[in-house]
């Protein structure tokens, strides 16, 4: 089903170096090391990993801003180098720092944008759905950091494009603008937009993307759905800690061999090893022995986070 | 996908360089401190060397001795050091980054830049000559059209060496670096005083500046009628290096 489908974006084996870098005895570092990816239409891929790992790099890349040493790009089927207007009016673009001219106020700099597009989406509705008119009186210099962030990922969907690359593009957010940027991103996938965009937040990879490259030092270490990453491994070593809440100071039973049950704070209980239903047989036992009716309860799923940071540990012993 | 998705989306060159002319020039012109550097500065020049003995003997009327050294005030004043400092700041901000992730591109981000200093170039030559005139200014009116090209041939120039300071240095070495050579230039550097009035030992350095051969190619037409071939050569072989190096070493950001 999904190989059937043209890919918006295909990277394969890219490689960058930057420098000369001093402290390197200034040789060159290598930022990305044979980086693969694709990017499909309707679907929201993100690069997952920490700052420095090279996401915004790949991403400048993939917009022709960077050329790489090493490794082919291929953006709507053509070559993102090169000044092409005509492929550049299909892409949009939301720089981490926004690129945003500090003296200018946000809607004129906005229509300004649009205009330079045949088609550009619905400005005004963008504006309202935003919410640009609340500081619209103000320059960009006044604007706070979730303030600028909107603005420019305004000025990325200025276009209508049809891959829309976002880099970092809830940092700075307040809960509830971060609500609106994830449900317009959300609704431009259902509308067929190829979205990519990279975050260091588990939480916003695991409620936005499709797909997910976690990258680490330059090179991409898993992928996946993120189904798929967060089930990945499960029947080989799964782990899931129990805490529930209850009376303080409960005697504790001699659990079987491979669990541990503390009590971490009064009346908070926490259970690891957990790795079959009949751990959790084991303990609901206890409790209708005992009497105990648990406060609260939650098995912990394992997250993207656990995906990581196993990821990341790998990495530090090869 | 449907067809359309696979056209583009992009209006024409010339539209989007006119849109981005517009929007230069209206960022210089909202500009404080360029109005004062692009105006009140020459206007000032203008007066200061009217009404003084400063240029005694290089036209037999002073006001016709100062105008051409004001009107190339003026476009070092706008192409260089305004135009410099404003694009040094825009590559701070990732401002050329982020236009050129949209159509409009690196080749119109220059081409909205050179429209946005020939406009203000020109407000700035109309209200000097309205001023001049009514100073009893009297040109030379076999030397207007000269002029015109001496004018342009300088934006030229000095967008070019504008542009490779801009692109090679931090923005506060920008800032630094074009104020003071215009006040140098506008001082020794044969804008406003020929080079005729420097010290013998000098002259020869002075005569390799394009400050000089502007200044001194629109006092020339201006005051005599005269069209200067050399200072020409002079402007053509500064706008072709400074644009060379400018295409060469200038880094986006």
């Amino acid at each position: 089903m999904v190989s059937s489908v043209t890919p918006s974006l295909i990277i394969s084996e890219l490689s960058k170096d930057l420098g000369p870098v001093p402290a390197l005895n200034n040789r060159m570092l290598r930022v990305l090391d044979s980086v693969s990816l694709k990017a499909l239409p309707g679907q929201v891929t993100t690069l997952l990993g920490s700052n420095g790992a090279g996401k915004s790099t790949t991403l400048a890349c993939a917009q022709g801003l960077l050329r790489p040493e090493g490794g082919t790009i291929e953006l709507l089927g053509q070559d993102p180098f090169g000044d092409n207007p005509d492929l550049r009016s299909r892409v949009g673009v939301m720089l981490q720092d926004g690129g945003l001219p500090p003296s200018m106020r946000p809607i004129p700099l906005l229509r300004h944008v649009a205009g330079m597009y045949k088609k550009p989406i619905d400005i005004d509705a963008l504006i309202t759905r935003l919410d640009l008119e609340s500081f619209g009186s103000r320059t960009i210099r006044r604007l706070s950091g979730g303030q600028k962030q909107r603005v420019a990922l305004a000025l990325a969907l200025a276009g209508d494009p049809e891959v829309l690359f976002l880099d970092e593009p809830s940092a700075g957010l307040d809960p509830q603008s971060r609500q609106v940027v994830f449900d317009l991103i959300s609704e431009q996938r259902d509308l067929g937009k190829a979205i990519v965009l990279t975050t260091h937040l588990m939480d916003d990879a695991q409620r936005l993307s499709d797909y997910v490259y976690i990258i680490d030092k330059g090179r991409t270490v898993t992928q996946g759905t993120v189904t798929e990453l967060t089930t990945l491994a499960a029947s080989e070593h799964e782990n899931r800690p129990v805490n529930f809440g209850a009376s303080p100071s409960l005697e504790l039973p001699q659990p079987p061999a491979g669990l541990h049950l503390s009590e971490t704070a009064p009346g908070e209980y926490h259970l690891t090893g957990v790795s079959s239903a009949e751990h959790l047989n084991w303990l609901t036992s206890w409790w209708a022995r005992e009497g105990i009716l648990p406060t609260h309860m939650n098995l912990q799923a394992r997250s993207l986070e656990d995906v990581f940071l196993e990821f990341a540990q790998k990495e530090e012993t090869v | 996908m449907s067809p359309t998705m696979s056209q583009s989306n992009a209006v024409s060159m010339p539209k989007r360089i006119a849109l981005q002319g517009k929007y230069e020039t209206l960022m210089m012109l909202s500009n404080g401190e360029q109005l004062v550097l692009a105006v009140v500065l020459p206007i000032i020049a203008l007066f200061g060397l009217t009404f003084t003995d400063l240029l005694e003997g290089v036209a037999p009327r002073s006001i016709d001795a100062a105008v051409p050294g004001v009107l190339a005030l003026c476009v070092i004043s706008t192409a260089f050091t305004g135009q410099g400092i404003g694009t040094g700041f825009d590559r701070r901000y990732g401002v050329l980054r982020m236009f050129s992730t949209t159509p409009l591109g690196k080749a119109g981000l220059i081409f909205g830049k050179v429209i946005a200093v020939l406009t203000v170039l020109a407000i700035q030559v109309v209200l000097i000559t309205i001023v001049a005139l009514l100073l009893g200014w009297e040109p030379n009116l076999l030397g207007i059209i000269p002029a015109v090209l001496f004018l342009l041939l300088g934006a030229a120039t000095f967008t070019a060496l504008g542009l490779l300071i801009a692109g090679t240095v931090r923005p506060e070495a920008t800032l630094a670096i074009t104020n003071l050579a215009w006040v140098l230039l506008a001082g020794v550097g044969g804008v406003l005083f020929p080079l005729t009035m420097a010290p013998a030992w000098l002259q020869p350095t002075l005569d390799a500046l394009p400050s000089a051969a502007l200044g001194d190619a629109l006092r020339a037409a201006l005051i005599e009628g005269h069209f200067s071939l050399a200072s020409v050569i002079f402007l053509v072989l500064w706008a072709a290096a400074g644009s060379f190096a400018a295409i060469k070493l200038f880094k986006w950001n």
